[in-house]
């Protein structure tokens, strides 16, 4: 594969070819589907790709563009979906056998938002089933391979995300976080990922796992690709009523502000043990780099850092709990033959259409809501989630940024933790905090291992200031660009 | 607490409506036991006077315009439904004879 291959360049390089007419957009997707057909056999980032659709989008894009009525930057660029977010016509698995057919009716808001700036919205990418797992092992259509190590799990739940814009099959993905499940497997496979705060980015057409923690954002090489595509998907939305009204700037003209100096805030509990040697050397690079362009660095405490997993469990298997309640054999899913009667279709569906990680989450939500256990579970996650959320604000008066590493070791290999799920729980340590406290927060690649595999680093900023937190994000990237280097497939 | 009582996989499936096998049973009452232990955690913890998160930024009372607007077509809303028949969703009898 040619280094001049579309496939190797970010996506703000081919908007700038594109309008400066040197690349088509029919000749980028092409280039994609032809990585996607030589690589994915390997990674398996995508459970589908609609070829003909994502062609027919590209030649419309180079149509508009002769005629000189291009949409925004993103016009002619491909951007590819986790399978959760609805795309009109489109399947949507979620990587669950109960979807296996589902085809949906309507297109997400951050779909609309994305057709509407022209982009070629192609490829259904795969996951965790239903988003819950941090090592993509828990699809039912098979996991996906991270492209620097096919031995190793790439992360999730948002694995067939990071792979893809990792392995360059697709310059810019989406994915969604709940715990953790964009910045954990962004830093598995050596790429930018993104969490914006919570109400920034709308929800409807994202099947819905923890309503009060889910976050749809952006996956791509370098940070300056991420302010683009979430400018792009950002604001209010009606369609969801826990969207936030609020201003959304400019955030790839605001990196121009990068320069200017910060204090970052180093959390003492999450430097503790725990942390892989290589994983630490690496964020002490990070730091040491801030150091030298004027930034300073502060201790900062977050003292409920070791309640964060329990509260977190409690809470989004509660919700998770009743928001798959909606699959239940009757109106969209796949429904048991073996069923007799109205409440068998129910169990029996549920019980042959999801995996044992779903099942799990489940009961164990059903358990934390039930009667005589709620206060014990639920209702005091919930006021944990009060302290969680206060050690923030504290923390946030001295600091403009968080600095942390993503996950506490590389990538790990396949089987390693998926037969635990208390250890599978604890490779989100890092992340799942921001998500209870609604912050945004952004994983950007920082070296790699001695043995070849990628390392990330983790920003957290305050909420609704994205520009801030991306323009700290830029200033170490731009300098490194770890992202831009491809794995060989 | 999870200690006293264990959970009773067989009553927490029935109100998850997932039906288990006795392997799933056995594996999964193990496993969240252990989850719950994990939990245990949360019961030593002060949270007096703590008010409740239920969501980070919470927003009261969201109205939308009250403008009318095209819904999803019958068949659009049915295509996914694995029965359907004269535009509604056929299921088994629900009241007894």
């Amino acid at each position: 594969m040619s280094i001049d291959s579309p496939i190797f360049k970010t996506a703000t390089e081919l908007s700038q070819n594109l309008q400066t007419g040197t690349v088509s957009s029919v000749e980028i997707t092409q280039a994609m589907i032809d990585r996607v057909d030589a690589v994915d056999g390997q990674v398996h980032a995508f459970l589908h790709i609609d070829k003909e659709d994502a062609l027919a989008q590209a030649k419309a894009s180079d149509e508009r563009r002769l005629k000189g009525q291009s949409l925004s930057p993103l016009d002619g660029v491909p951007v590819g979906m986790k399978d959760v977010i609805a795309v009109k016509d489109q399947p949507l698995t979620a990587a669950s056998k109960i979807l296996e057919n589902y085809q949906s009716p309507y297109d997400a808001s951050v779909v609309r938002k994305l057709k509407e700036a022209g982009a070629v919205v192609a490829g259904r990418l795969n996951l965790d089933e239903f988003a819950m797992g941090s090592s993509t092992e828990n699809s039912a259509y098979g996991p996906t391979r991270n492209p620097w190590n096919l031995d190793c799990v790439p992360g999730g739940s948002s694995g067939g995300s990071s792979a893809a814009v990792a392995a360059r099959e697709v310059p810019l993905t989406l994915g969604s976080d709940t715990g953790g499940s964009i910045r954990q497997p962004a830093s598995l496979c050596g790429v930018v990922g993104m969490k914006p705060t919570y109400g920034m980015v709308s929800r409807y057409g994202l099947a819905a796992f923890a309503s009060s923690l889910d976050q749809i954002g952006p996956f791509s090489t370098t940070v300056e690709d991420a302010a683009l595509l979430l400018e792009t998907i950002s604001g209010h939305d009606s369609l969801d009523s826990t969207s936030y009204p609020t201003e959304v700037p400019s955030y790839s003209a605001e990196l121009k502000n990068s320069a200017e100096p910060r204090v970052l805030g180093l959390p003492k509990e999450f430097f503790g043990p725990g942390m892989d040697k290589e994983v630490r050397a690496s964020i002490e690079q990070v730091i040491e780099y801030y150091h030298s362009i004027g930034y300073q660095t502060k201790e900062v405490s977050l003292p409920t850092t070791d309640l964060s997993i329990p509260v977190y469990y409690v809470i989004a298997t509660a919700e998770a709990s009743s928001n798959l309640a909606r699959y239940d054999g009757i109106r969209y899913t796949s429904r048991s033959e073996r069923a007799e009667n109205a409440v068998d279709v129910y169990a029996k569906s549920r019980g042959e259409g999801f995996g044992a990680e779903v099942k799990r989450r489940c009961i164990l939500g059903a358990y934390a809501l039930s009667s005589g256990y709620y206060d014990a579970y639920y209702l005091r996650a919930q006021k944990a989630r009060t302290l969680i959320r206060q050690d923030f604000e504290k923390a946030f008066k001295e600091v403009d940024a968080i600095l942390t590493p993503t996950s506490p070791t590389p990538a790990f290999k396949f089987g390693e933790k998926s037969g635990d799920p208390i250890s599978m729980y604890l490779s989100d340590i890092y992340t799942i905090s921001t998500n209870l406290a609604g912050l945004p927060g952004i994983s950007v690649p920082c070296g790699f291992s001695n043995s070849g595999l990628p390392i990330g680093v983790q920003l957290i900023g305050k909420a609704f200031d994205e520009s801030n937190l991306l323009q700290i994000a830029h200033a170490y990237d731009r300098e490194h660009l770890y992202g831009r280097q491809a794995p060989n497939l | 607490m999870s200690e006293e009582t264990p959970m009773d996989i067989n009553y927490v499936a029935n109100l998850a409506r997932i039906e288990l096998s006795d392997e799933e049973k056995s594996t999964y009452q193990k496993q969240l036991g252990d989850v719950l232990k994990y939990f245990d955690k949360l019961q030593e913890l002060d949270v007096e006077n703590v008010e409740p998160t239920a969501h980070a930024f919470p927003r009261h009372n969201v109205w939308d315009k009250d403008e009318p607007r095209a819904g999803l077509p019958v068949n659009e809303a049915l295509k996914n439904a694995p029965q359907s028949r004269q535009d509604q969703v056929v299921v088994p009898k629900v009241i007894e004879e």
